[in-house]
């Protein structure tokens, strides 16, 4: 037997060939499982030839936008919609990991456990471990994972600092920022960072009584601004219908050949 | 000498110096900070005579079980010398679903009684005269629903409502802040607290609509100024609702009542009662000038701490409560259960809860501290005390003016978030050894010997569900669902719910019911993420 | 097999009705700041939720906190679901008011430790970190 990876991490290559198999079966204990090792052993990565499909094609959003703006709301309502099509739905949620510790709090998934009885849809949290760029170190790999596994669309929730989101536009097809109203300055700190990778630009919370001054602001600097209230719903079907057009204007990818790369 | 500790500090965090002197109230001016007690600006009581007129109303908290299983131990306490009936609801009850829905699976009759529908509540108070006692109801998202129960019993007996006294808690504000117990959205929500005070305004002018409580949010772990002013604040929330919904302010604030959490640092606590009640009485001046001075005068229940009782050495309890207790009345309370001593590993058992009332009994009849009101007024430590709390309540007071008030602030997790902080930074504390905790970190035994453990009938939930089954069987659904129909129809445009939950609860619709049904018109509620 | 610097996942949530969150999320923080990844669930999660959750997070260990008095049927369907699903290697623990009688019988059947309010988190912490990563 081969072993594989660094002195740390002995993995016989045949247990692995076995995992992406179940994988490919769409088998979900192996999808976490397979995920864990590539967070834990990078020379794991190894197993990504085993897993290569490019029958497949599956679409990658990236959701950014600063915390609290309603990432994980958008996400929900998404994969609601998503799921009302017909299409099994992936969700990888970054948050950070502490720099002293190294441990993490990961919360995003309380927005989604109305999904958790659901079999078509998978969610996983992932932590940056001193990662810097917006997503985990794994994120990537994990997205292949879940294209392997025969999920359609896979939205991707970054940590959403703002600043040096940058791993996000490697990955996703689409990138959406999602803006609140009545944080004046951080928004502009947006226009220099956030906003110039995304293609769709969100104003959610439009509930909120600043919306209207934000939309206006927003739309002089860019042309695809969009009000959603994801507490609610509203805005969100005119959001999937944005992305639609966006990526039909510039054909369809997978996750193996993302736009930059 | 060398003192224990580099530094002395109050629950709350304040510094406390070795000896308070006239120096530290070198601006004060009795007549202002003090007045005379049942005198604005009610520092030292909201009646002139206090405890000489009339002791507080010994309230315990109880609720277990079925209906009869609850109707019997009020009739115990009742006959132990309880003189107020105080009713405990079970999680399903209190978050507006029946028995028998799959959510209440293992919960009913757990950690109160169970109620589903007017037969319940009917059998909840059977033998006892609605008229004669007064009755409080500890319930929050679905506390209109529950209060119409209540009243149609009382009708159904040929009680009249004006006769009814009591106290609702309804108190929606503190349970997005600290307990969590919500069925609609804030603003909704708001709505229907406004129709019962308009309700009872109108109708059983003796309630209390709402109960003001900043018990939970201490609970919660918060700091004794978080809860002073958050509370506060939420009354202030409430009073604004009414009076924008065209109440004059005198019809309603007179019946408004709080209930505040009573802990272990005792002369903070003693304080806190104190600066609510001045508080309280400037607020309501300064923004509403109210005519009739019962407007302006905060009357309290008070609750020794839950959270302050360990499972290790039970009795030990005993004691904390007793202090607790003391704080409460030393501040003035009007009414005041004290905890059991195995509340941290069971419901009470009737010999515990015996207990806590006697401590009670013993402050009242033994102690004679009773005897003059506030007697701790003028005490220069005391008096610093109310002044730093009243002080630091209303710097929150202008944090959340500037946030657009509390709703806004809950949405943004702020209130949610300083308590979270307080209590890591008492965990922080104990853990240090700054603060000792009898039995936990200091004065450990390694063998802790077992305290008898009240135990909740099994088949409860199986006879709540056959019952539920059997009304559903037996009323007139047609008339029922109209009734829910037009309860409907009212919610959503804004009429005042309460005849039409009356209307409803009397066709025999249940508590799941008819929150499902508002919840169809008023939404749901996602809190934000506080970690 | 795993690396010493992989840190433990653990799922951290309340099962039941009751809103009395100050607790878990005090444990919650407290194992971040041991060093572990904590997947909070926030409220009224089912026990098939949080089952489901924890085999797509892949954690190590669940532990879910419930004051209502319904634990003995909640902690007894999370274990039973993990049978069912194959997933006995996730450890189980959990805390809330419960009584001795109670504590006996669940970690009899299966849960590795149930904490009472009041117990000390640094207690809580060390139980955790002594748990295996699991397969
Ligand atoms: N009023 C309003 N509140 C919203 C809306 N969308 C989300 N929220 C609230 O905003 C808060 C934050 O939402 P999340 O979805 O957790 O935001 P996030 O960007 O994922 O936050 P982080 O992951 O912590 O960065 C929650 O309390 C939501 O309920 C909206 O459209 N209107
Ligand atoms: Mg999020």
């Amino acid at each position: 037997m081969s072993p594989i990876g660094s002195h740390m991490f002995m993995c016989d290559i045949r247990d692995l060939m076995t995992l992406a198999e179940q994988v490919r079966a769409g088998n979900v204990r192996a999808v976490s499982r397979l995920i864990s090792l590539l967070e834990n052993h990078p020379g794991a990565r190894e197993v990504l030839r085993f897993l290569n499909n490019t029958s497949r094609r599956t679409t990658v959003i990236g959701v950014t936008g600063y915390p609290g703006a309603g990432k994980s709301t958008v996400v929900d309502r998404l994969v609601s919609l998503y799921r009302r099509r017909g299409l099994k739905v992936g969700v990888l949620a970054v948050d950070i990991s502490s720099p002293l510790t190294g441990g993490a709090l990961l919360g995003d998934r309380i927005r989604m456990q109305e999904h958790a009885l659901d079999h078509d849809v998978y969610v996983r949290s992932m932590a940056t471990r001193g990662h810097h760029g917006g997503l985990a170190p794994a994120t990537g790999d994990a997205a292949l994972v879940l294209e392997a596994a025969g999920y359609e669309v896979i939205l991707i929730e970054t940590i959403g600092v703002g600043q040096n989101e940058v791993d996000i536009v490697d990955l996703a097809h689409i990138v959406v920022a999602v803006v609140a109203p009545g944080l004046g300055d951080e928004v502009q700190a947006m226009k220099a960072g956030l906003l110039e990778v995304a293609h769709i630009v969100v104003v959610n919370k439009g509930d909120l009584p600043d919306a209207d001054n934000t939309l206006r602001d927003l739309r002089e600097w860019c042309p695809n601004v969009l009000r959603t209230v994801a507490t609610t719903g509203e805005g969100i079907p005119e959001l999937a219908a944005a992305m639609t057009r966006y990526q039909q204007s510039c054909g369809v990818g997978h996750v193996g050949e993302a736009r930059n790369r | 000498m060398q003192e224990r500790k580099p530094r002395f500090t109050s629950l709350s965090g304040f510094d406390t110096n070795l000896v308070y002197t006239h120096d530290d109230l070198k601006d004060w001016s009795p007549d202002e900070e003090l007045g005379a007690p049942g005198q604005f600006p009610y520092t030292r009581g909201v009646y002139p005579t206090m405890y000489r007129g009339r002791l507080w109303t010994m309230r315990q908290f109880a609720g277990f079980g079925s209906a009869e299983d609850t109707n019997r131990r009020f009739k115990y306490l009742l006959q132990h010398g309880q003189n107020g009936l105080s009713v405990a609801f079970d999680m399903p009850t209190l978050m507006g679903i029946d028995a028998d829905s799959l959510l209440a699976h293992g919960e009913i009759g757990r950690c109160g009684v169970a109620i589903s529908s007017l037969d319940d509540m009917e059998r909840l108070f059977e033998d006892i005269p609605l008229d004669q006692v007064t009755t409080s109801m500890t319930i929050n998202g679905p506390a209109a629903v529950i209060f119409a129960m209540y009243l149609a019993v009382a009708e159904k007996r040929g009680i009249r409502l004006e006769r009814l006294n009591g106290t609702l808690q309804n108190d929606i504000l503190k349970e997005y802040i600290a307990q969590k117990e919500w069925l609609f959205p804030p603003e909704p929500s708001l709505r229907l607290i406004t129709d019962t005070i308009a309700y009872c305004s109108e109708h059983v002018p003796k309630w209390h609509p709402v109960s003001i409580s900043g018990y939970h949010i201490r609970e919660a772990g918060s700091t004794a100024i978080q809860e002073l002013a958050f509370t506060l604040y939420n009354g202030l929330t409430y009073v604004e609702a009414a009076v924008k919904a065209g109440l004059p302010v005198d019809r309603f604030a007179p019946q408004l009542s709080f209930f505040f959490n009573a802990h272990n640092d005792f002369f903070e606590e003693i304080a806190k009662f104190r600066a609510a009640r001045r508080l309280w009485a400037r607020e309501m001046t300064r923004r509403y000038r109210p005519g009739d001075p019962r407007s302006v005068q905060l009357r309290c229940h008070a609750q020794t701490a839950g959270c302050s009782l360990t499972a290790q050495q039970p009795m030990n309890n005993v004691v904390r409560t007793t202090i607790q207790a003391l704080a409460a009345v030393l501040g003035g309370a009007q009414s005041l259960h004290t905890n059991s001593m195995d509340e941290t590993l069971a419901l009470p058992t009737e010999d515990a809860v015996k207990l806590a009332l006697r401590t009670q009994q013993i402050i009242a009849q033994e102690s004679e501290v009773t005897n003059s009101v506030d007697p701790l007024g003028g005490s220069y430590y005391v008096e610093t005390l109310t002044n730093r709390l009243e002080e630091a309540a209303q710097d929150y007071f202008h944090r959340l003016d500037d946030m657009g008030g509390m709703i806004r602030a809950i949405e943004r997790g702020f209130p949610q978030r300083e308590i979270l902080d307080a209590s890591q930074r008492y965990l922080r504390e104990s853990e240090r050894k700054e603060r000792i905790i009898v039995g936990v970190n200091e004065y450990v035994e390694p063998v802790e010997r077992p305290i008898p453990i009240f135990k909740i009938g099994q088949d409860v939930e199986q006879e709540q569900v056959a019952r539920l089954s059997d009304l559903r069987k037996c009323r007139d659904s047609f008339k029922m669902a109209g009734t829910v129909e037009a309860l409907q129809e009212a919610a959503s445009c804004g009429e005042n719910v309460m005849p039409y939950l009356i209307d409803a609860v009397k066709a025999k619709a249940t508590l799941g019911e008819i929150c499902m049904a508002l919840k169809e018109v008023l939404g749901t509620y996602r809190e934000p993420v506080v970690l | 097999m795993a690396v010493a610097s992989a840190p433990l996942r653990i799922l951290i949530g309340k099962v039941g009705l009751d809103g009395h969150d100050r607790g878990v999320k005090l444990i919650a923080r407290a194992l971040r700041d041991a060093g572990m990844e904590v997947v909070y669930t926030g409220l009224h999660q089912t026990p098939e939720q949080v089952v489901n959750t924890a085999i797509q997070e892949n954690v190590d260990a669940i532990g879910l906190s419930i004051l209502s008095g319904a634990h003995k049927t909640l902690f007894r369907r999370v274990l039973e679901l993990l049978n069912e699903q194959d997933a006995e290697d996730i450890a189980l623990f959990g805390g809330g008011i419960i009584p001795d009688e109670d504590v006996a019988a669940l970690t009899a059947d299966g849960v590795k430790a149930l904490f009472r309010p009041g117990a000390p988190v640094q207690e809580i912490v060390t139980f955790v970190k002594g748990l295996k990563p699991h397969g």
